[in-house]
């Protein structure tokens, strides 16, 4: 299992034919990749923050769950932090296991919770100004299909 | 102990982190006796409802005992992913 959470760009691909290569016993890699996105066309960059020790902390029992309830070969998750251009990947979720419906599930999973339960928040610079990403109910709500 | 601020609750405190002399037993009490200091500790925690409280790196609740915590942080719902 392998958590980063780091500022440095990653390559989403690069990452993904390392991840689980050497296991044989792995019928199925599912990967999600999260990117900024511009929705009203004038993003500038979007910046975010995290709490570190927490971050790691917290994505760790998230994988770590997953793991266990979906018997996942191995999990990978990297969450990036600081400035972020629009187009830019932000994090990527990669689960391997025997068959397609444990991966599928664990990615969704993963996905889902670390989204409401990892300490990050964005924020968005515009020509506008600077907001904070509000948090959505339908994000929480995510969490009670697991 | 060491209180921190992240995101928005940051900005309107002013700092990210200070360390607090208190005697309050739970987090309700350490925001009430922080809400007493000054008006921007006030605007950071006028809507609970708004926050959320990890402590010693673990989400918590409001009406939990500090018997004991380090590090208590108070910041906005998360928006990870």
């Amino acid at each position: 299992m392998t958590v980063r959470v780091q500022a440095d760009l990653f390559d989403a691909g690069a990452e993904l034919n390392d991840f689980a290569k050497d296991r044989t016993d792995v019928g199925a890699v599912v990967s999600f990749t999260g990117v900024v996105r511009d929705t009203a066309g004038d993003l500038s960059e979007m910046q975010i923050e995290h709490y570190p020790g927490m971050t790691e902390r917290a994505i760790g029992k998230i994988v770590d769950e997953a793991v266990a309830r979906w018997d996942l070969a191995d999990a990978l998750v990297i969450h990036r932090h600081g400035a972020l251009k629009p187009g830019a990947p932000i994090m990527m979720v990669a689960t391997a296991a025997a068959h397609r419906a444990a991966a599928f599930e664990a990615a969704g999973f993963l996905m889902d919770y670390l989204k409401s339960r990892a300490p990050f928040w964005k924020k968005e610079i515009t020509a506008q100004g600077a907001d904070w990403v509000a948090a959505k109910d339908e994000d929480e709500d995510a969490l009670k299909r697991w | 102990m060491n209180v921190m601020y992240f995101a928005w609750v940051r900005e309107r405190i002013g700092i990210p982190q200070e360390t607090v002399e208190t005697n309050a037993t739970t987090v309700n009490d350490l925001i009430a006796e922080l809400r007493a200091r000054e008006d921007r500790y006030e605007a950071a925690f006028a809507d609970i409802s708004a926050l959320r409280v990890a402590l010693d790196q673990e989400l918590s609740d409001f009406d939990a005992p500090l018997d004991g915590v380090r590090e208590v942080a108070f910041f906005p719902p998360m928006t990870g992913g």
